[in-house]
């Protein structure tokens, strides 16, 4: 995955060995699954040193996966590039953390916050015992946020064109990067969900957000190129804490 | 044995420098304005482009791990889209023109750069490709959509327990860049 990956446990019974053993699965979906990494898996697959047949059980569950995603999206969510590389980090990211929460409730935890480059799982409340807040990061500057949701145990993930760290402008004009869209984020049932309907979206360029509006259970804001955002219908719902 | 603690945290960051990139880094929720910590500016991060030409080098140190996933963002009076970073280094190498890099592969379809150079330096970088040309979703392009709504992005100062963003590598963004900065070097 070659990502941070950051957990929280705001349970009273968390556990500096509940925490290892999430740190734990994460490493071993990075071996798995990392394009970064020479011998994982996925490098191997791409090498043509594997079968489908020898594929582990978690790898032929992504490319299942990935399968079935590709036709929930008419195709837009690929795995498969033009030439032929198989890169499944639009899946596995959503997929992991998806994992490292149920891991975490079956360790007894249920108040508790997952992420991993961007993508969020939480459950619960934070250790202030409120619902868990969060940002929806800036396109065009890392430093900001533009819009606070609480996803109340769903799930969170952002698509988007992010050069990490990189803005590129003449100081004169003081113009951004023109992009098609910026960023795309959507809420679903869970983070696995969200993570795969927000980059098969992003691909779509203005028409994600339509495409999100007309799931069920999905909610999405999306930004341009320009600094406007949409957003689905059933989306401010989330901008709000409704309190217990 | 139970060693009672109200709240455990801890975060584990894989960081991976893959081709001249750094990853981003957290907002420190101690400071109003951000902890940037780059030598080349205080503005933030530079782009600087490396003398041969064919890399686009993102300087940022290695990242920092989080105390807390709590930062403060300060409001900010500056309109959508956001501030200007620094030009990059080596002003005047490039030839006055537009260049087009070549259509460089990104997972979800193509990316191609045009950088339009002006009095020697970068002036504009605009993305001519994208997304891909996939032919399906006749539907979603058939369908009447009902008007969505719709505002201008603005600066949150809320505190937050975490922030979602996106995290693509865009290495097909950086490798078509190069491609069309390479082609505009005097």
């Amino acid at each position: 995955m070659g990502m941070p990956v950051s957990v929280e446990i705001s349970d009273a019974s968390a556990s500096r060995e509940s925490l290892e053993k999430t740190f734990d699965y994460f490493r071993y979906v990075d071996r798995v699954f990392s394009t970064y990494k020479k011998d994982s898996e996925i490098s191997r697959i791409n090498r043509k040193e594997l079968q489908p047949s020898e594929y582990s059980t978690d790898m032929q569950l992504i490319f299942d996966l990935a399968e079935e995603s590709k036709r929930l999206t008419e195709g837009y969510f690929d795995i498969r590039t033009p030439e032929g590389i198989i890169d499944p980090s639009g899946i596995v990211k959503g997929w992991a953390i998806n994992n490292a929460a149920e891991l975490l409730r079956s360790l007894g935890h249920q108040n508790f916050y997952v992420e991993a480059g961007g993508d969020i799982q939480t459950s619960g409340k934070n250790a202030d015992g409120k619902e868990w807040r969060i940002g929806i990061r800036n396109p065009f500057n890392r430093q900001q946020i533009v819009k606070v949701v609480y996803p109340r145990g769903k799930g969170i993930a952002t698509s988007g064109i992010a050069v990490r760290g990189s803005h590129i402008y003449d100081p004169h004009t003081e113009r951004p990067v023109e992009v098609s869209m910026a960023s795309l984020t959507v809420i679903g049932p869970n983070v696995y969900e969200a993570d795969r309907f927000a980059t098969a979206a992003f691909a779509m360029g203005e028409n994600g957000v339509n495409f999100i509006e007309q799931l069920e259970e999905f909610e999405g804001y999306q930004i341009d190129g320009k600094g406007t955002a949409i957003m689905t219908h059933g989306f401010e719902q989330y901008t709000y804490d409704q309190g217990d | 044995m139970n060693i009672p603690m109200k709240k455990f945290f801890a975060s584990f960051v894989f960081v991976v420098v893959f081709a001249g990139y750094a990853l981003s880094h957290y907002l420190d929720n101690s400071s109003a304005a951000y902890a940037v910590q780059n030598a080349a500016s205080p503005a933030g991060p530079s782009v600087q482009i490396a003398d041969t030409g064919t890399v686009a080098q993102i300087t940022s140190p290695t990242p920092l791990s989080p105390a807390q996933p709590s930062p403060a963002v300060p409001a900010s009076a500056t309109p959508m889209p956001a501030a200007p970073a620094p030009v990059p280094q080596n002003q005047g190498q490039y030839v006055d023109g537009t260049y087009t890099g070549f259509a460089a592969n990104a997972y979800y379809g193509n990316v191609q750069i045009q950088v339009t150079v002006s009095g020697g330096k970068i002036a504009d970088v605009a993305f001519l490709q994208y997304p891909s040309d996939r032919s399906t979703s006749r539907y979603i392009n058939d369908q009447a959509m009902p008007i969505l709504k719709s505002e201008a992005i603005q600066a949150q100062s809320a505190q937050v327990d975490g922030v979602s963003g996106a995290s693509d590598t865009s290495a097909a963004f950086q490798q078509s860049l190069a491609s069309a900065l390479a082609q505009a070097k005097s």
